[in-house]
C-alpha cells in the first residue's frame, strides 16, 4: 500500500470528523436535537476509555502475559455495573454543584479550596503526559508500519516529525471544538459526537480484524481454541497480586482518569443514561477484548520472529495481503488515539484554566477596569494555551523518552497516578468527616511516592534517578529504595508502587481528617456532597448578602458575557416576585449566582470571586450555628404541637364515646321505662277489670271464685316482676347477700332440670348429662346458681324449636375455675341479636309467653358477675348454648370486686 | 423531635424496586467475586506457572457476559422513573 494513499485517507477521516463535528455544533447551536442527548452516544462517548494503547496495546500484552490484560477490563466493569452506588451519586452530586472536572470536584467537597484544585491538577496533567506521549508513539509507530516496505522493518525516518504534525492536527481540532463554549455544563456536542463516531470506527476494525483471524486465518472458533492449546500462549501464569491489583487500578482509573470523568460526569446529559451505559458499556469492553487473544496467538504463528506483537493488529493483515482491512484497522487505531487525545486535552485544559490561571489572575487582582466579558476571553485563552500546552508536553515525554517501553506499562504508570484522588474522592462522597486537611495529606503523600516509586523509574536507570539510588537507595539508605520500600524487595515493580503509594495515601487522608477540625464551608459541602439524594441538593453556603447588586452584575458579566448574565439577573428578580432588572441578594441568590459562576470558571474560583466582591467569608460558625438553632426551635415547636394536636384527638374521641355511652344509655332508660309500664299495666288493667266486676256483686259463687283466681294470679305475676326488678336493681348495685357453702354441682343440675320441667312439661326433652364430671365440689352461692342453671334450662324448654329437643350438659374444671356449658339442638340464636340477649327486656321472640318479663338472662349475668364468674352465648355450636363460667371456690373479696365491676 | 416513620408496609411496586435496587447494589459484589475466583484454582501439580489460556478464557468471557446480561435487566427497569408515590429512598 502506498504511504501516499494512506495520509490521504488519514487526512479524509479528519476531514471527515471535522465536518461531524461542525455540524453537530451547528445544529446543536439552534437547540439540541433529541437524538444527540442519547444513551446510545453517551455510552459511545465513554469509549475514550479504549485508547490506542487498549487497541493495539491489549494484543501486545496478551502475547506477553496471557489473559492477564482482561484484568484491564473488569475494573470498568464491576464500577459500571454497579451504577447504583457509586456513578449515580457521582453525577447526582456533579449535577447540583455544577462540578466541571475531577480538580474541580475535589476542590469543591473540601471548602472550595484552590490549593487542593491546584494538586489534583498537578497530579492529572504528571499522570496524563506519558498517556498522550504513548498515543502520539502509537500513531506514529502505525504510519512507519505502512510507510516501509516489509511489516517488520518499520523504522520511519522522520517519527519525531510525524509526532509533531499529529500532535499539531490533534490540537487544532481541540482548540476548535473544545473550546467554543464556557460553561462546561453546556456539553461539548460536536467533540462528543466526533468521538460517538471513533468509537464505532474503533470497534468495527477491531471486530473486522478479529474475524478475519478467527473466520479467514485459523478457520473458526474451534480451529482457533485449537490453535491457542497449541500455541505458546496455551499456559499463562496468574499472578494474584497483579491480578488484584490491576482490577483495582482500572476500576480507581475509570472514576479517577480526567478525561473519563470528563465524559462519564461532565458531559452527561441525563441521570437515567447511567442505566444503559451500565451495561451497554461493558459490553462494548467485552467485544473489544472478545479477539484479543486469537489475534495475538495467530499473529505470533504467522509472523516472522522479533515482529513488535503491539502492532500485531496493523501488521497481521498487511502481511496477509489485506491492505483494505489493514487500513481499517489503522483507522481504528488513529481513532483510539485521537479520542483519547482530544477528550484529554480539553479535560485538562479546564482544569488547569480553573486552579491554576484564574486563582493567578485573581491574586494578581484585575478587579477594576474591566468590561464585560473580558474574564471570559481570558478563561477561553487560557484553555488554548492549556491544550496546547499539554500536547507539547505529551511531545516532549515521547521525545525524551525515545518512545520506548510497551504500551501497556505506560498507560498502567498513568492509572496510578490517577488512582491517587480515588480515597479523596471516595471521601469526599461518603464520609462527612473527611477534611481538606486529610485529602490534602492523602494526594501529596501518594503523588509522591507515586512519582518516586514509579514515575521517575519510569524513565530507566540513570535517566533521572542514578543507577547507585536504585541499587542502595538514596544517600545510601537502604529502606529508601524506590523499587523496594522499607525493605520489602522482591515484590512486582508496578504493585509495589500501586500498594505503598494507595496505602499511604489512605492511611494520611484518614489521620489528616480525623485530626483536623473542617471549616463551616467543608462541613457545609461535606453535607450537600453526602446527603446529595436527601435534601434538594442546593446547599446554603451564604449566610447573608451584604452586596451591591451591580457590583456582582459586572462581575458576572465579565465570566458569563452581558446578555446571559443579565438574562440570568433578570430572571432571579422575576423569581423574588421583582419586575427590575437587578434582584435583592439573598443568600440564595448568591449560591444560584456561584453555582452558575463555578459551571464556567470552577468552584473554588468563583467562590473566591463572590468573596472577593461581598468582602468576607461566606459563612461563619456563628452563622451556622444560628441557623442550625433556629431549626431546631422551629422543629422543637412543631413537635410540640404535634404532640398537643395528638392529645386533643384523642380527649375528642374519648368524648365522642362517652356521648355516645350517654346517648345509649338515655335510650335504654327511656326503654326501660316504657317496657316497665307496659308491663305493669297489663296485669293491672285485668286485676281492675275484674275487680270491677266483683264489686257489682250478685254473680255465681263459681264465677266468683273463677275471677278472684285470675285477679290473684296477676298479683302474683306483678308481684313476681317486681320482685325480678327489685332482685335485679340489688344485683346491680352490687349489694345482694351471698349465702357461700360448699354444694354439689351434680345436685345443682339435677334441681334445676326437675324445677324447670314444669316449663311445658308435654314436650319430652333428652338431656345428655356427663355426671362423673358434675361430680364437683363447690363453694359458692348454690340458690343464686341453681337460679341461673333453672334460668338457662326453661329457655331452652321454652325456644328449642328442634322436633327431637335435646340438651347438653357438660362441664369443664380449668384452673380452679368451672365452665357448664348448656347446649340444646334447636336453630340457636341469630347472629345480631346475640348481642342483646343479656339486655333487660330483651324477648327475641313472642312465639311463648312464660311469664317471664324477659329479666331472666338480664339478671343471670348480674347474678354471676357477683359470683365472681360470667355467662355468655357461645357462637357456632349448632345451637343455643351457654357457657356459665364461676370460680370453684369463691372468696369474698373477689366476690365484691366482680359485682362493683358488673354493677359498672 | 420527631422525625417522621417510615411506612413499615409499601405498595407492591415500590417493594418491588427496592428490591432490584438491592438487587443492582450486589451485582458489583458478585463480579468481583466471580472476576477473583481463578485466582482460587491451582494449577495442576502445584507448579506456579501454566493455566489453560483456554479454558480461563472460556470462563472469564462466559461470566463476564451473565454479569453484563443481569446488568442490562437491572438496568432497563432501573431506568424507568419510580412509581408514583415516592418514598424515601431506600
Amino acid at each position: 500500500m502506498p504511504f501516499d494513499l494512506l495520509v490521504l485517507a488519514c487526512l479524509a477521516y479528519v476531514i471527515v470528523l471535522f465536518l461531524v463535528a461542525f455540524m453537530v455544533e451547528r445544529r446543536a447551536a439552534g437547540g439540541v436535537p433529541r437524538w444527540l442527548r442519547s444513551p446510545a452516544i453517551y455510552t459511545l462517548s465513554l469509549s475514550v476509555y479504549c485508547t490506542a494503547w487498549t487497541f493495539y496495546g491489549a494484543v501486545g500484552y496478551a502475547a506477553r502475559s496471557g489473559l492477564e490484560f482482561i484484568t484491564i477490563y473488569l475494573g470498568p466493569t464491576i464500577v459500571f455495573v454497579g451504577w447504583w452506588v457509586l456513578l449515580r451519586k457521582l453525577v447526582r452530586i456533579a449535577k447540583t454543584q455544577r462540578v466541571t472536572s475531577i480538580a474541580d470536584l475535589i476542590s469543591s467537597r473540601y471548602g472550595k479550596s484552590s490549593l487542593l484544585g491546584v494538586v489534583v491538577t498537578v497530579i492529572c496533567v504528571t499522570a496524563a503526559t506519558p498517556y498522550i506521549a504513548l498515543q502520539l508513539q502509537s500513531v506514529t509507530l502505525s504510519f512507519a508500519v505502512f510507510a516501509s516496505e516489509t511489516p517488520e522493518g518499520w523504522a520511519l525516518p522522520d517519527r519525531a516529525a510525524t509526532a509533531i504534525w499529529v500532535a499539531a492536527g490533534l490540537a487544532l481540532f481541540t482548540i476548535l471544538f473544545g473550546t467554543r463554549n464556557l460553561d462546561a455544563n453546556e456539553q461539548h456536542h460536536g467533540v462528543v459526537t466526533a468521538i460517538a463516531v471513533e468509537a464505532v470506527v474503533k470497534l468495527v476494525a477491531l471486530l473486522a480484524v478479529g474475524i478475519f483471524v478467527v473466520w479467514g486465518l485459523a478457520g473458526g472458533p474451534a480451529a482457533v481454541l485449537d490453535r491457542i492449546e497449541a500455541s505458546s500462549l496455551a499456559g499463562w501464569e496468574l499472578k494474584p497480586d497483579r491480578w488484584v491489583g490491576l482490577t483495582l487500578l482500572s476500576a480507581a482509573a475509570i472514576l479517577c482518569l480526567p478525561r473519563m470523568f470528563q465524559v462519564l460526569v461532565v458531559e452527561n446529559a441525563d441521570e437515567r443514561h447511567l442505566a444503559t451505559a451500565s451495561w451497554a458499556f461493558p459490553l462494548y469492553l467485552f467485544l473489544m477484548s472478545l479477539f484479543v487473544v486469537p489475534i495475538a496467538v495467530i499473529g505470533l504463528e504467522r509472523m516472522p520472529a522479533g515482529t513488535n506483537p503491539d502492532l500485531f493488529v496493523l501488521t497481521l493483515p498487511l502481511s496477509e495481503g489485506r491492505g483494505d482491512l489493514a487500513m481499517l484497522a489503522f483507522l481504528g487505531g488513529f481513532s483510539s488515539a485521537t479520542s483519547m487525545v482530544i477528550v484529554a486535552a480539553i479535560a485538562l485544559a479546564t482544569m488547569v484554566s480553573n486552579h491554576v490561571v484564574m486563582p493567578l489572575v485573581l491574586a494578581v487582582g484585575v478587579r477594576r477596569g474591566a468590561e464585560a466579558g473580558d474574564l471570559r476571553r481570558l478563561v477561553l485563552l487560557s484553555r488554548r494555551f492549556s491544550i496546547a500546552g499539554v500536547m507539547a508536553l505529551g511531545y516532549a515525554y515521547y521525545v525524551l523518552s525515545g518512545g520506548s517501553g510497551a504500551l501497556a506499562a505506560i498507560g498502567l504508570i498513568a492509572f496510578v497516578g490517577v488512582a491517587q484522588i480515588l480515597p479523596a474522592m471516595l471521601g469526599a462522597l461518603f464520609w462527612r468527616g473527611a477534611t481538606r486537611t486529610g485529602a490534602l495529606a492523602g494526594l501529596l503523600t501518594g503523588f509522591a511516592l507515586w512519582v518516586y516509586t514509579l514515575y521517575l523509574p519510569s524513565f530507566g536507570e540513570g535517566a533521572v534517578l542514578s543507577a547507585a539510588v536504585f541499587e542502595n537507595g538514596p544517600l545510601g539508605i537502604a529502606a529508601l529504595r524506590p523499587q523496594a520500600l522499607f525493605g520489602i524487595a522482591g515484590m512486582d515493580p508496578l504493585i509495589h508502587a500501586t500498594f505503598w503509594s494507595l496505602t499511604l495515601n489512605t492511611l494520611a487522608f484518614l489521620a489528616g481528617s480525623l485530626l483536623s477540625f473542617p471549616t463551616p464551608l467543608e462541613r457545609v459541602q461535606g453535607a450537600a456532597f453526602v446527603n446529595v439524594f436527601e435534601q434538594g441538593g442546593a446547599s446554603q453556603g451564604w449566610a447573608r448578602g451584604r452586596a451591591e447588586p451591580e457590583d456582582l452584575l459586572l462581575m458576572a458579566q465579565r465570566v458569563l458575557g452581558e446578555d446571559v448574565a443579565l438574562a440570568f439577573f433578570q430572571a432571579a428578580a422575576r423569581g423574588q416576585g421583582k419586575d427590575a432588572y437587578l434582584p435583592d441578594i439573598t443568600p440564595d441568590f448568591l449560591d444560584a449566582l456561584e453555582r452558575r459562576l463555578s459551571g464556567s470558571v470552577g468552584a473554588a474560583t468563583a467562590h473566591a470571586m463572590l468573596v472577593q466582591i461581598t468582602g468576607g467569608a461566606s459563612v461563619s460558625v456563628e452563622d451556622l450555628m444560628a441557623v442550625a438553632n433556629e431549626t431546631a426551635q422551629i422543629m422543637e415547636y412543631s413537635a410540640r404541637l404535634e404532640a398537643q394536636q395528638d392529645e386533643l384527638t384523642r380527649t375528642a374521641r374519648q368524648l365522642r364515646l362517652a356521648n355516645e355511652k350517654l346517648t345509649q344509655l338515655s335510650v335504654q332508660k327511656d326503654a326501660f321505662l316504657s317496657q316497665i309500664s307496659h308491663e305493669l299495666r297489663t296485669p293491672m288493667t285485668s286485676i281492675r277489670a275484674f275487680s270491677e266486676i266483683l264489686r257489682e256483686g250478685d254473680m255465681p259463687s263459681e264465677m266468683t271464685v273463677r275471677y278472684a283466681t285470675i285477679i290473684h294470679d296477676e298479683a302474683i305475676r306483678l308481684t313476681r316482676l317486681l320482685d325480678d326488678l327489685l332482685d335485679l336493681s340489688v344485683l346491680e348495685a352490687g349489694t345482694v347477700q351471698l349465702s357461700l357453702r360448699e354444694a354439689r354441682l351434680a345436685d345443682l343440675v339435677d334441681r334445676a332440670l326437675q324445677t324447670a320441667g314444669s316449663v311445658r312439661p308435654e314436650r319430652g326433652f333428652v338431656i345428655h348429662r356427663d355426671l362423673p364430671a358434675e361430680d364437683v365440689q363447690v363453694f359458692s352461692d348454690p340458690d343464686r346458681l341453681g337460679q341461673v342453671f333453672i334460668n338457662i334450662v326453661s329457655n331452652s324448654r321454652k325456644y328449642c324449636d328442634a322436633a327431637r329437643p335435646e340438651l347438653r350438659i357438660t362441664v369443664r374444671r380449668a384452673g380452679g375455675r368451672v365452665q357448664v356449658d348448656f347446649i340444646d339442638n334447636g336453630s340457636g340464636i341469630p347472629k345480631e341479636s346475640q348481642g342483646l340477649i343479656f339486655e333487660k327486656f330483651a324477648r327475641l321472640t313472642d312465639q311463648t309467653r312464660a311469664g317471664g318479663a324477659g329479666l331472666g338472662l338480664a339478671i343471670c349475668r348480674e347474678i354471676m358477675a357477683n359470683l365472681g364468674g360470667s355467662i355468655d352465648y357461645l357462637p357456632g355450636r349448632g345451637g343455643a348454648a351457654f357457657r356459665v363460667e364461676f370460680p370453684q371456690r369463691l372468696d369474698r373479696a373477689a366476690a365484691a370486686a366482680g359485682a362493683a365491676a358488673g354493677a359498672g | 423531635m420527631s422525625r417522621p416513620v417510615p411506612p413499615l408496609y409499601v405498595p407492591e411496586g415500590t417493594y418491588r424496586r427496592r428490591r432490584l435496587v438491592d438487587a443492582a447494589r450486589l451485582l458489583p459484589a458478585l463480579a468481583v467475586l466471580m472476576f477473583l475466583l481463578p485466582m482460587l484454582w491451582s494449577p495442576e501439580n502445584g507448579q506456579p506457572a501454566t493455566r489453560s489460556t483456554v479454558t480461563d478464557g472460556i470462563y472469564l468471557f462466559v461470566v463476564w457476559a451473565l454479569i453484563i446480561a443481569a446488568a442490562a435487566a437491572l438496568g432497563t427497569v432501573l431506568r424507568r422513573p419510580p412509581p408514583a408515590p415516592r418514598g424515601p429512598e431506600a
